[in-house]
């Protein structure tokens, strides 16, 4: 199999019925993930980013055009594709160990022992330093930790691509840039593919090996793609003067700013 | 301001000036702000939370005693017995709540019994009838649109309107007080589990979606956890109307319970027990509730 189309989306057009007629949100997005890449969503709110990553997890069909994954086509949600969501979508009545584990046992129930599920939670839940807090409720973590337990579900699953809806979207700055760097330690360790919507510039460039950029909605589609030739591993304060770093910002900052400005909110 | 100043000054013999200059002109120093309450609570400690409770205690005492003062003086002019009298008879009665004197004569407390033997018989029907129900209509969408109508059409029906319906399907007065308990107090609890069925956040659902989950897990790991406070608030207002209904049903129906008992009492012009029966009607709802309200904080 040719490496580049590891994941490919396919001309992708999602139309929503409202009220006044069909709305088409996405209009031929197509862009291609190589294993073990880290690939950025970006553009401007309300652009179909989301929607775009909904469609790759399965939870969104789409009108047309399609999502091709190791070969197959994706139909339906599945923990092959394990998604970080934004609102970190942790059940409040379990702990974070029984969180993890919840997605554990569905997804090893048959694969793996009960003495070894227990230790793959423990494992994931380590991976993500929350070992600590395996016994408490989300509501008495913070925000960053919840997110960092949501990583945890979703790379318990063991997914062949880690899909992450603006996962660190509602995090004050210094707790987001902690996440985006146990982000870069995770990828460093364990090479996985992941897809990231994110609004974030700077985030867009410190995690990505490519970008993809998305136009306006409605009729979105994939404006530009572009790689970020930084090598890895990354440090964020070493990039913060790095040119290439610098440059790949700017380039970002003038299609979304220059290019397709944002419409008055 | 000048209707102030006249008022200090004691030159105020017209009626109140109009007060809008008032509110336009400059505010005046205020004088710090009067604690509330009584002083004797005020001065009973720096317990705020203790202070709250008592000013709650004596608030209900307050309207306790209002109640009976409206009572008394509707009692001097009418028939109506009055506190003391009832008072008296309830003394009585209390002190032999269980004697068993013919079926027809039996003590309160046998009464009060037979009732809430009735009321658990329909509305643990009702429970396990209408919570599994709904459920399924939270659940899925088509079964949720079919019921809408149907639950929209039969909820505002009197109890009492339903009992026919039982004497006619099982000829007898007891199933069919149960009957129109269980049909009374279904409503609340199919509407409240229903719609904590459907406020479920949508991410919990959509990793329910991506992990594959079969729908008995989905609701045993994520509905019933998710929505169980929904679904205790339907209980309470079940509980709270299978209640009301008892009595109805079993003025009608006769036999052992409290609303027979009432109208016995009626028919035998003992207005004493008639309204202790009232108080004890109270009492015992207001104990359902309560315990209720316990258990649904007793829950994660």
């Amino acid at each position: 199999m040719n490496e580049s189309k590891f994941l490919s989306v396919e001309r992708v057009d999602v139309i929503f019925p409202t009220p006044k007629g069909p709305l088409t949100v996405l209009e031929g997005a197509s862009f291609e993930v190589a294993r073990g890449e880290v690939v950025a969503l970006i553009g401007h709110s309300g652009c179909g980013k989301s929607t775009l990553l909904n469609v790759i997890a399965g939870l969104h069909t789409a009108s047309r055009g399609g999502v091709i994954l190791e070969g197959r086509e994706v139909t339906a949600p599945g923990p092959d594709r394990a998604m970080v969501f934004q609102t970190h979508a942790l059940l409040p009545w379990l702990s974070a160990y029984d969180n993890v584990r919840l997605a554990v046992d569905r997804v090893f129930g048959k694969t793996k022992s009960k003495a070894e599920r227990h230790d793959w939670t423990l494992q994931h839940l380590e991976l993500v330093h929350m070992a600590h807090a395996a016994e408490r409720k989300p509501a008495e973590i913070s925000g960053g930790m919840r997110q960092r337990v949501g990583i945890a579900r979703a790379l318990a699953m063991q997914p062949k691509v880690l899909l992450m809806d603006e996962p660190f979207g509602a995090l004050d700055a210094l707790t987001r840039a902690q996440l985006q760097d146990a982000l870069l330690e995770l990828h460093a360790s364990l090479g996985m593919t992941v897809i990231l919507v994110t609004h974030d510039v700077d985030e867009a460039v410190l995690l990505s090996d490519k970008v993809v950029m998305l136009t306006n909605g409605p009729h979105a589609h994939v404006g530009e793609v572009m790689p970020v030739p930084l090598a890895r591993p990354r440090e964020r304060l070493a990039l913060a003067e790095d040119a290439a770093f610098t440059h790949a910002r700017a380039e970002l900052l003038r299609f979304l700013h220059a290019a397709h400005p944002a419409r008055a909110a | 301001m000048a209707a102030v100043i006249q008022l200090v000054s004691g030159a105020n013999i017209a009626p109140a000036a109009p007060t809008a200059p008032a509110v336009t002109s400059p505010a005046p120093e205020l004088p710090p702000p009067a604690p509330r309450g009584p002083a004797w609570l005020r001065a009973s400690g720096p317990n705020p939370r203790a202070q709250a409770a008592a000013r709650q205690l004596v608030a209900a005492l307050a309207g306790l005693l209002a109640l009976v003062a409206l009572w008394s003086a509707l009692a001097a002019g009418t028939r109506l017995p009055g506190p003391g009298a009832t008072w008296v008879s309830a003394v009585e009665l209390v002190s032999d709540p269980f004697y068993r004197n013919s079926p027809n004569d039996q003590g309160i407390g046998w009464n009060v019994l037979a009732s809430l033997r009735r009321v658990a018989l329909g509305f643990g029907a009702a429970a396990l009838v209408g919570i599994p129900l709904g459920f399924v209509i939270g659940r899925f969408r088509f079964l949720g649109d079919a019921a809408g109508p149907v639950i929209s059409l039969l909820r505002p029906v009197s109890p009492l309107a339903w009992l026919p319906i039982g004497l006619l399907l099982f000829r007898s007065a007891e199933p069919s007080a149960i009957f129109a308990i269980f049909i009374c107090s279904i409503w609340p609890m199919i509407v409240n589990t229903a719609s904590g069925v459907q406020q479920v956040p949508r991410e919990y659902l959509d990793v329910a979606r991506v992990l594959r989950l079969s729908e008995w897990t989905v609701f045993r790991r994520i509905l019933l956890p998710a929505s169980l406070p929904q679904v205790l608030t339907g209980v309470r207002l079940s509980v709270g109307i299978a209640w009301l209904v008892i009595v109805a049903a079993e003025m009608l129906t006769g036999g052992v319970g409290i609303g027979f008992w009432v109208w016995d009492e009626w028919n035998n012009l003992n207005v004493e027990h008639i309204l202790i029966a009232i108080f004890v009607i109270g009492a015992v709802g207001l104990l359902l509730e309560q315990a209720l309200l316990l258990l649904a904080r007793r829950l994660p």
